[in-house]
């Protein structure tokens, strides 16, 4: 095992164990708090795999905006912080129901990973500069449309959290 | 695999001596604080432990670590310990991709001054850092079960929040002119024209306010320290704290302002570089005594700024909190998209 796995194992393990602390923790709280690690060992693995811009973004969107916007409304919220989870109206059947679903996604997710013809260009240089020029090129010229939309999108949903925000309306 | 192992135990050094680096500079920050807001109200302040009071810090320091430790009933005991924790740490992170001078050799060896400050994603890491910043201090006064607490934590997430995207914004008016995320490649290309007085202060004036006003904002110093008013919350989000988990809050607010002060001569400043060519006075690029100095300006650089912060806070009276949120959303945001736009145009215009 060379060091670039041990890296990778140990992001991954971060992950693994602060997502099972997300779904099995009895305090809404501590589940949100535990996402701030997952999300952080993404970045890690991201970061690992030559993908800077991307891990920096993970941390600047994912930690920096949802999870501060989840845990404000957590905080925020009375009585929800101490809320147990697994007494709640949780009987068999959504158990058997959310078993169906995840190992259906479970499957999905491996049917994928192991037919789909993955695009590796340069994987085999251990070491290139910054993915931020191609980026940039890319989103541009190829993509522009895309990007174009993305971005009417959010100032449209910006737009609507002002409108309802608003006073007297 | 070896090399590696080098690579890993040069940057553990290097992160060593920055770090004490850093927290001797909190410690003469805060002495400089109590020195200079006495001297400003005609006061003597601290004279009494060593010359001129100068082992003051230390003895704070002594006094926290052996004050008792409190955590208040009803408290979340686990994230009370670990919002402070947070703070110290961001404040810290940031000095991860922040380069003090120019790359020495030794030998054939080029070493880097700074753990990674070629990172090309240098800014990007900071900004994504200040905004991690905001889980300490709203952790903090929402696991401390006390009405103040929560008061000044939130008034704090929400201030930083505001002032992030002013502060993005002014980045990136200085990411256009210079055209790379790297910040040693934003300082050398300060140097490289003009005879190394191409500071971006004199081509982005505006932008240098705009980042000036968010950096107090973000540091939560005054005018902008709603989250800890005395009058009006005990003192925010720290109340119901004690001993060395008040202290980490403490040394991170100072840590704090060091990082800001060194972002600010790094984006608008010139940052390390000497004011004229080093070969002028017979140092060659390269050599560890260029470094040294550069360093030594660097620090001098970083110092002024941290006296005009502590200038400002002891001169100007604190905003209230809807001009805050006003001056935020209505004068800088607006400002700094101006700002953009028309360094945009003067960058398309210069390049054509």
């Amino acid at each position: 095992m060379n060091t670039f796995q041990i890296v990778f194992y140990l992001f991954a393990l971060i992950v693994i164990i602060s997502a099972m602390g997300v779904v099995f923790s009895r305090k809404l709280m501590y589940s949100a708090f535990s996402l701030l690690f997952t999300f952080f060992g993404v970045a890690g693995i991201y970061a690992l795999l030559n993908a800077d811009f991307l891990a920096v973004v993970q941390i600047m969107i994912y930690v920096g905006g949802i999870l501060v916007l989840i845990i404000f409304g957590v905080m925020l919220t009375t009585k929800i912080t101490d809320v147990d989870m697994i007494s709640g109206k949780t009987g068999k059947w959504v158990y058997l129901g959310a078993s169906i679903v995840s190992l259906s996604v479970l499957t999905l997710l491996l049917y994928m990973f192991n037919t789909v013809n993955w695009n590796l260009p340069g994987a085999t240089a251990i070491y290139h500069d910054s993915s931020l020029d191609a980026l940039g090129t890319v989103l541009l010229t190829k993509y522009v449309l895309t990007f174009l939309v993305a971005a009417i999108l959010l100032l449209i949903a910006f737009i609507g959290a002002a409108l309802i925000a608003r006073k007297g309306n | 695999m070896n090399e590696i192992l080098w690579i890993s135990l040069e940057a553990l050094i290097k992160a060593i001596i920055i770090l004490s680096l850093l927290l001797l500079s909190a410690a003469i920050s805060v002495y400089l604080e109590r020195k200079l807001s006495a001297w400003i109200q005609l006061r003597i302040g601290p004279n009494r432990v060593g010359p001129f009071g100068l082992l003051q810090p230390i003895v704070d320091v002594v006094k926290l670590i052996m004050k008792e430790d409190i955590v208040p009933n009803g408290a979340n005991k686990f994230l009370h310990g670990l919002a402070p924790v947070i703070s110290l740490a961001v404040a810290i992170m940031v000095w991860a991709v922040i380069p003090v001078a120019d790359p020495i050799k030794i030998g054939d060896h080029i070493i880097q001054m700074g753990i990674s400050p070629n990172a090309d994603i240098g800014i990007l890491f900071i900004l994504a850092m200040t905004s991690v910043g905001v889980y300490g201090i709203a952790l903090a006064g929402w696991s401390s079960n006390n009405k103040y607490s929560l008061l000044g934590g939130l008034r704090s997430s929400a201030q930083m929040i505001s002032y992030e995207l002013s502060m993005g914004l002014a980045i990136l008016s200085i990411i256009l002119i210079s055209g790379s995320f790297s910040l040693s490649d934003i300082v050398n290309q300060q140097f490289s024209h003009w005879g190394g007085f191409r500071w971006n202060i004199f081509i982005q004036p505006l932008g240098f306010l705009i980042f000036l006003t968010t950096a107090f904002a973000e540091t939560n110093r005054a005018p902008f320290d709603l989250p800890e008013a005395e009058q009006e919350l005990v003192s925010g989000y720290n109340t119901e704290y004690s001993g060395m988990r008040f202290g980490m809050f403490f040394l991170a607010e100072y840590a704090n302002m060091a990082t800001s002060s060194a972002i600010i001569t790094l984006l608008y400043l010139g940052g390390w570089t000497l004011p004229f060519a080093p070969s002028a006075i017979g140092l060659e690029q390269g050599t560890w005594i260029l470094g040294l100095v550069q360093f030594v300006i660097f620090a001098i650089k970083i110092y002024l700024l941290v006296m005009f912060f502590i200038w400002v806070r002891w001169t100007v009276p604190r905003f209230r909190y809807d001009q805050l949120m006003r001056l935020g959303w209505k004068v800088l945001l607006p400002l700094a998209l101006l700002n953009l736009i028309l360094t945009s145009f003067g960058v398309l215009f210069i390049n054509h």
